[in-house]
């Protein structure tokens, strides 16, 4: 099977869902890039790269440039898919929701239900997320708890290219709105990805590994931080289970609740800040319903409380590191890092 | 066995995938007397858990791999000898066979690949092993099977044999649109097939559906079959576990797919994460769902065998032998009752539907031979 | 206004008067308690929402403010299925989940009343696009307040309706109130018209009392984007007759403010006299008109009061198509 990239997944994806299904649009800011400029058409294909190729084939109609205007362009998006299309919406920086997010939320998140259940609105918004690209504060976030607090919406962090492959092409042919997380480190990770188009199913979590002691949840980048601490440890007679949720919501509780129940230990893993994150929501769904299968209490590894920093050094130093997960999957061993 | 030279016994390669193995569990002890064929250990790949059968005779002087430790394919992981050679020679063939060991690079490049084939019109995959000049033989996989049902056959077979794997329409990576076929069009498709790659009658593998195609193909058309094999064949008996196959047709989730791939095997613990992923991961793609539904109509309308041709054994020229697992699950071990005399039989206890991965070594001898 | 036909003037009049009831009605049941929460009524601005949708089928989408009664009406929602809805029944519009704010009729092109101010414009772009994209002539029309017109939604779509060149209308209501705060203070530059014209969009001003200026007006808008002409904006210029929402004792307004506004600026008065020129439409008619609609709000509250409200098993649908 032939091995891409996590771009190169995105990108393909997003071709044969266009190419499958006619009302499938794209917008946002320089996706294709070059519009009514005297160079290079295609010039971009958005910041990364990641939709490169997609306007050569499909034309402007369908890949369409905006104005920087989210408020506008997501709000118009939200209203395209409550009228017969299926737009894909590229909010470039996840932190760029401070200007859109009624059209998220207030919108499309909640046509269905103030409607009585009569509309459908298939929108996707995809988003960059997350630090390690020196990008400094407002450009660097992890915000799915936040989209994931919102009812009406649904919010996919795939954890690889294979995983993003197959959630994309569930998302756009989701016919409820879906929030898209891509990890802007990951976009060069590479694994095997069908040629062909498949889907993978909301609200079912994966399991990246298989171990007896220790359950280890993470979200996204962190799914290949907890990999890495969990084959180290394997050689070392400590076994976890990652799990990787996939989907924030809707949530796998299920999955979760049995392997910390097989397991007895649990540590999240989540690149968010720490107050109302993945990490406390998933602590408290274990709390509350796995309490006396816990052989030691949850630990959380998530950065601190502050903003993402800008310096290399400080950066760093923010973002969960294999090396505090792998200590705190030791402390809920019981021994010393 | 006194003066036997030291041999290696090192981590097999189980089909193209696989990198490394994990020694799950010793069955020896060391300073046991083994012999070739003897199952030693367990090796995890990330495929299955499978039985390493010894390739050598003597008495398993060290284990050099512990149980839980995962090696790449060729390293050492015991040693056998003559009881009596010194331990001081044992040692320094071990530090001599470490010192030298490479880790084969996983050479994408040199090992084969499957490849699309177009025949009939249908956009079929297929890989093929071995000489070009050897003796054909062509594996049929079964109902939701691919050809990777064969990694520990395909790659022992290819030593001197030219050994075709296809997978099935709506299978592995063949198209998963157009007609379903039934038996006798699966077998048609199949004769085509080996028109198209077989210069010759082929000794033909079925298992399960694919043992019901490869024996409709030899009453159909007797001159394009050398030698039939059918492992735990459909075609013998009206019964099939239809619940297995509804379930296998239906299922999206991981603990479903688990929960049914243990039915196959007679020891559930077989079933690996990544066998379990794998099928998952074919089940996700678009059009496997509703080819597989429509093959099952086609082939077990209301939930029994359409096509049942026991009473035709006895018509075919070619010899013609029959495996079946004791705890088979899916196809009844009884539709291997009241065969033919000239129909050979082999029963296997404490296996279930997949003999040629829970008893290789045995079946892969029977193929051969 | 010959261009309009008996059948559509009676049409026009019969919407126009059932807002005008409905509102009337819904103002005396709040003040009464039967009916919850948040309401803004549209009594006084009747000729611009039915003025404009005149001109529309039920593929043109329009969106709405929280302001919405007369919109849905004019759109040709259910006037019981409306009213249900503001009671907070199951049978309503919404099944009793919307309410007031968000009243919505997709199968009608009523993209919904909106609790957002500035909610709209990007939403009718969405609209028009999908028009566009799938070639089916049809257009979308935002209306908007006056307090809507500064926010950064409506102004950026104004611009992304341009650069897009969509079907796209933008109908700016201008009651002169923004809640409590006059238009003539809050608009920067004073003029509607002058910030489509920056936005290289036409614009026009238009009497909001009078039916026919509005119906005319919209219908060379609305002709014009259907054509691929792009986007256009009317600033309709009228009053409300309530306050910003129900329970508003409007200190803010001047003295007989509003008693002399329904006394001289009455969109129903002023189409009557305009009908009764032309000899279309006899009074007699217009007063049947009259009772029937009576009639009907009549029933509709009465159904409304004795209609069930929702039940627990209603709470928790309807949040996703599948989760």
């Amino acid at each position: 099977m032939p091995k891409k990239s996590f771009r190169q997944a995105i990108n393909e994806a997003l071709a044969m869902e266009m190419r499958r299904d006619p009302t499938v649009i794209l917008m946002g800011e320089d996706v294709a890039g070059g519009m009514g400029a005297a160079g290079e058409d295609d010039a971009w294909g958005g910041p990364l790269g990641v939709t490169k190729g997609l306007m050569p084939e499909f034309g402007r109609d369908r890949i369409l440039d905006t104005p920087i205007s989210e408020s506008a362009f997501i709000g118009a998006a939200a209203g395209a898919a409550a009228t017969g299309l299926r737009p894909v919406a590229e909010l470039m920086f996840v932190d760029f929701l401070g200007v859109c997010l009624d059209q998220i939320y207030n919108q499309a998140g909640k046509f269905r239900y103030m409607f009585g259940g009569k509309a459908v609105t298939p929108l996707v918004v995809r988003t960059m997320y997350g630090a390690g690209f020196r990008a400094a504060s407002q450009h660097s976030q992890c915000l799915y708890p936040v989209f994931t607090h919102m009812p009406g919406l649904k919010v996919v962090i795939p954890s690889s290219a294979y995983e993003a492959k197959g959630l994309l092409t569930q998302a756009i042919r989701d016919d409820d709105p879906v929030i898209f997380f891509e990890h802007k480190v990951m976009y060069d990770d590479e694994e095997e990805v069908p040629d062909e188009a498949y889907t993978i199913p909301f609200g079912e979590a994966n399991l990246t590994r298989e171990g007896d002691d220790v359950t280890i949840v993470a979200i996204g980048r962190m799914v290949q931080f907890a990999n890495q601490v969990a084959d180290k440890l394997e050689g070392e007679g400590i076994g976890c289970t990652v799990v990787d949720p996939r989907t924030t919501s809707p949530l796998d509780e299920e999955t979760i609740i049995e392997c910390v129940e097989e397991t007895g230990r649990l540590v999240i893993v989540d690149e968010a800040s720490p107050r109302c994150n993945i990490a406390t929501d998933i602590s408290a769904l274990v709390s509350e319903q796995a309490f006396s299968a816990l052989k030691a209490p949850i630990r959380m590894v998530t950065p601190p409380h502050t903003p993402v920093p800008f310096a290399a050094e400080l950066e760093d130093l923010y973002i969960p590191s294999p090396e505090r997960i792998e200590e705190a999957v030791r402390s809920v061993m019981g021994a010393q890092a | 066995m006194s003066g036997a030279a030291i041999q290696a016994i090192t981590m097999p390669k189980w089909g193209l995938a696989m990198e490394e193995g994990k020694v799950s569990a010793w069955m020896a002890e060391e300073g046991a007397a083994i012999a070739g064929g003897d199952e030693i250990l367990e090796i995890e790949t990330t495929k299955i858990t499978n039985v390493f059968e010894s390739p050598v005779a003597g008495v398993l002087r060290r284990r050099v791999v512990g149980e839980g430790e995962t090696v790449p394919v060729g390293a050492l992981i015991g040693v056998a000898a003559g009881a009596d050679t010194p331990d001081a020679e044992i040692e320094a063939f071990i530090t001599d066979f470490q010192a030298n060991f490479v880790v084969e690079a996983s050479d994408a490049a040199a090992a084969p690949e499957p490849e699309m084939i177009t025949v009939a019109g249908r956009q079929l995959s297929h890989l093929v092993m071995g000489p070009e000049d050897a003796p054909p033989v062509i594996l049929v996989h079964g109902f939701g099977g691919d050809t990777e049902s064969w990694l520990f056959t395909q790659p022992v077979l290819a030593e001197d044999h030219r050994v075709f794997a296809l997978d099935l329409p709506g299978h592995g990576r063949s198209e998963k649109t157009g007609a379903a076929l039934d038996v006798a069009g699966m077998a048609a498709l199949l004769a085509d097939y080996l028109d198209a790659v077989a210069g010759s009658a082929a000794h033909i593998v079925g298992h399960s559906l694919g043992g019901a195609i490869a024996l409709k193909l030899a009453l159909d058309q007797p001159a394009k079959v050398k030698r039939l094999t059918l492992l735990s064949p459909a075609g013998l008996g009206a019964e099939v576990n239809i619940d297995y196959i509804d379930g296998f047709v239906q299922a999206e989730r991981r603990k479903e797919i688990k929960t049914l791939l243990q039915q196959l095997v007679a020891d559930p613990s077989l079933v690996s994460r990544d066998m379990v992923d794998k099928v998952q991961k074919y089940k996700r793609l678009d059009g496997t769902t509703a080819a597989l539904r429509a093959l099952a109509e086609a082939v077990f309308p209301g939930g029994r065998q359409a096509l049942v041709m026991k009473d035709k054994l006895a018509e075919l020229s070619v010899p013609v032998q029959i495996v079946w697992g004791s705890d088979d699950a899916i196809v009844p071990p009884s539709h291997g009752d009241g065969l033919p005399a000239s129909v050979t039989l082999h029963r296997f206890d404490k296996v279930g539907h997949l003999p040629h991965m829970e008893a290789s070594g045995d079946v892969n001898r029977l193929i051969a031979g | 206004m010959l261009q309009l036909s008996k059948e559509d003037l009676v049409k026009a009049y019969t919407q126009m008067r059932t807002i005008r009831d409905f509102e009337e009605r819904v103002h005396d049941e709040f003040a009464g308690g039967e009916i919850p929460g948040f309401v803004h009524l549209y009594a006084g601005e009747e000729a611009s929402a039915v003025g404009v949708c005149m001109n529309l089928n039920d593929k043109d989408n329009i969106a709405s403010t929280h302001r919405g009664h007369g919109h849905c009406i004019a759109k040709g929602c259910d006037v019981k299925g409306m009213m249900q809805e503001i009671y907070g029944r199951s049978g309503g519009l919404c099944g009793g989940k919307g309410g007031s704010m968000h009243i919505a009729d997709l199968s009608k092109g009523m993209m919904g009343a909106n609790g957002i101010v500035g909610g709209g414009p990007p939403l009718i772009c969405g609209a028009a696009l999908t028009a566009k994209t799938l070639g089916t002539g049809a257009v979308a029309v935002a209306f908007v307040g006056d307090g809507g017109s500064n926010q950064g939604t409506t102004l950026e779509s104004y611009n992304l309706a341009k650069v897009w060149n969509l079907p796209a209308i933008f109908v700016v209501e201008d009651n002169g109130y923004a809640e409590s705060t006059a238009s003539a203070w809050s608009v920067g530059g004073g003029s509607q018209v002058k910030r489509a014209e920056a936005f290289g969009m036409e614009g026009f001003e238009v009497d909001g009392h009078d039916f026919f200026a509005v119906y005319e007006a919209a219908r060379d808008v609305i002709a014009k984007a259907r054509d691929g002409g792009g986007p256009s904006l009317l600033h309709v210029k009228l009053n409300r007759y309530f306050g910003h929402f129900e329970g508003d004792a409007m200190t803010y307004r001047g003295d007989g403010e509003v008693d002399g506004l329904r006394q001289k600026r009455d969109s129903l008065v002023i189409f009557r006299e305009r009908v009764a020129e032309t000899g279309l439409l006899e009074s007699a008619e217009l007063d049947e008109i009259d009772k029937s609609v009576a009639g009907l709000v009549d029933e509709a509250v009465s159904e409304s009061v004795a209609a069930p409200p929702p039940t627990r098993e209603d709470l928790t649908t309807d949040v996703y198509v599948s989760y």
